[in-house]
């Protein structure tokens, strides 16, 4: 078992933020884990990407080429990284943000309008839970109950927020009920 | 099992620098090492030692040639272009004797070149990028808890033999994100007392000179020059840091350090499952370079793996007198391979054989 996730957004929809949680969540879980943050000439509100490799073996290249799940938070990320998925992926679309549909027929497709849902619970900035939350159900290798005992751990210093990413989470989940 | 957190490699190297005692850190900024310098000023203070932001990278390298001097476990870091500029540094440190770390987080050259990551520093590293006869002794982890485990045995490999220790990693092992044990801190060595020529105050005592100006007469610096051989005779005789993976039946043996190494080994097994017989041998010291360890291979059929045109295939090819078929696969500026590349050259090799 073998996951290569790519997440990929604007600056400020905590692309980093998701890409450490799914980490720390797969290493709570006892998985082995390796993750990165595009390091390029980026400016702040620009593009921001990262890469999180899950797997229950030793990681061997920690650079994600063709992704075998996408996490896409804009619409510009979904024109970057949509050729590069492996057949029969998984791409998660964030709806509220990217009008575009997936031109390709050979992926899984979850349509999730993650950021009303977010503004809808209270904080937008939630958009990254909602996304994570249906990644965590679609793909099935993360238990949610570990991933919430995550968030507050990596939380720990902000309690206030728990709550809200809580449960951006479980609502995210629920969408792939 | 112990608890495990989530860091960068520049960081594990930092957490590892401070756990060992290193109460000195001067730096210049460049990407991709900037988590070091970012963490030694958050965590430096609070450990109670001294950070600083040099101006550049010339005094960063000058300023740890003081505080070694003074008897100071110390480190500096940078990126390739600035471990250039320190390389004047370097050479007066490693003639001076002093022990200290040196972090290179290597990017794509030559010149500026560019931020992704690469291993074009072999020889700088390896053969001496300053002038003169001097030799570093070099590291190459290829996870995050290996700039975590190789940092901190780093500082005792500096003091044990009174040299300067270069920690050879690159912009991926240096971004990456990766579960980490902080392990405490152990001497792996003996570390003989400094007493003897640190430069503490000479009161009471004769005063303790560290130079590398020798004028006093004409066969002086010869017989430094022959002390130093001497010691790296030594070091070579006594280091020698390698892993090997499935070398037991292998037929063609890649030779590859540090990231390069991961890629192969997941290389490896693709290869396997299409019946190839192959092996790794991964240099984790660089220098010394783990000759003994290739020469039970001579005659044999090699691949070695770089992030660069062509570096350490020379210390193979030196090690295995030549012998064998040895291929070569990689290209400098920011090139990294991914499995299949390598699987493919696999088979090339063996249609060719």
């Amino acid at each position: 078992m073998k996951d290569d996730i790519k997440i990929a957004g604007h600056g400020g929809q905590g692309v980093v933020l998701a890409g450490s949680l799914i980490a720390n969540a797969a290493m709570d879980q006892g998985l082995e884990t390796c993750g990165m943050v595009s390091y390029g000439a980026e400016m702040r509100g620009g593009t921001a990407n990262a890469t999180v490799i899950i797997s229950d073996k030793p990681i061997g290249s920690p650079v994600v080429v063709n992704p075998t799940t996408a996490l896409i938070l804009n619409e510009p990320s979904l024109k970057k990284f949509e050729e590069s998925l492996v057949p029969g992926g998984i791409i998660i679309i964030n709806t509220s943000e990217c009008k575009k549909k997936v031109s390709r027929t050979d992926l899984e497709v979850v349509l999730i309008p993650a950021t009303e849902i977010a503004s809808e619970l209270g904080n937008k900035k939630a958009t990254n839970m909602v996304m994570i939350g249906a990644y965590i159900k679609k793909r099935g290798i993360i238990d949610i109950q570990v991933a919430i005992k995550t968030l507050k751990r990596v939380l720990g210093k902000k309690p206030e927020l728990v709550e809200i990413n809580q449960k951006a989470l479980i609502k995210g989940a629920e969408q792939c009920m | 099992m112990t608890e495990k957190i989530l860091m960068k490699g520049n960081e594990a190297m930092v957490h590892a620098a401070i756990k060992a005692g290193c109460t000195f850190y001067a730096g210049y900024p460049i990407t991709p090492q900037n988590e070091v310098p970012e963490q030694m000023s958050a965590l430096m203070p609070k450990a109670g030692g001294i950070f600083i932001q040099a101006e550049a990278e010339l005094s960063a390298i000058n300023m740890i040639f003081g505080a070694s001097a003074a008897g100071v476990r110390c480190m500096t870091s940078s990126s390739s272009p600035g471990i250039a500029l320190k390389q004047e540094g370097i050479s007066y440190i490693a003639g001076g004797e002093l022990p200290c770390v040196i972090a290179n987080v290597m990017r794509g050259g030559p010149g500026l070149g560019n931020i992704r990551a690469s291993q074009a520093d072999y020889f700088q590293s390896v053969k001496g990028g300053g002038h003169g006869d001097y030799k570093l002794i070099v590291l190459a982890p290829s996870t995050v808890q290996e700039m975590y485990d190789l940092t901190m045995d780093a500082f005792d490999y500096a003091d044990h033999y009174r040299n300067p220790v270069l920690i050879l990693a690159d912009g991926i092992t240096g971004q990456m994100v990766e579960p980490v044990e902080l392990k405490d801190y152990k001497p792996i060595l003996e570390l003989p007392s400094k007493s003897g020529w640190i430069l503490d105050g000479c009161k009471g005592r004769e005063p303790h000179v560290v130079k590398t100006l020798f004028l006093e007469s004409d066969d002086r610096l010869t017989k430094h020059n022959i002390h130093l051989q001497e010691k790296y005779q030594r070091i070579k005789d006594e280091l020698c840091l390698c892993k090997e993976y499935k070398t037991e039946d292998a037929e063609l043996f890649i030779a590859a350090y540090g990231i390069t190494a991961r890629v192969c080994k997941e290389a490896v097994d693709a290869a396997r499952k299409l019946g190839y017989k192959v092996g790794i041998i991964q240099p984790v010291s660089l220098w010394p370079f783990p000759e003994k360890i290739f020469a039970k291979y001579k005659g044999k059929d090699f691949l070695v793996v770089e992030m660069s045109c062509g570096q350490m295939i020379e210390d193979v090819k030196l090690s295995l007198e030549c012998k064998g078929k040895i291929h070569f696969m990689g290209c400098g500026g920011g090139w990294y391979p991914d499995t299949e590349q390598i699987v493919t050259k696999v088979k090339e090799i063996y249609g060719r054989s």
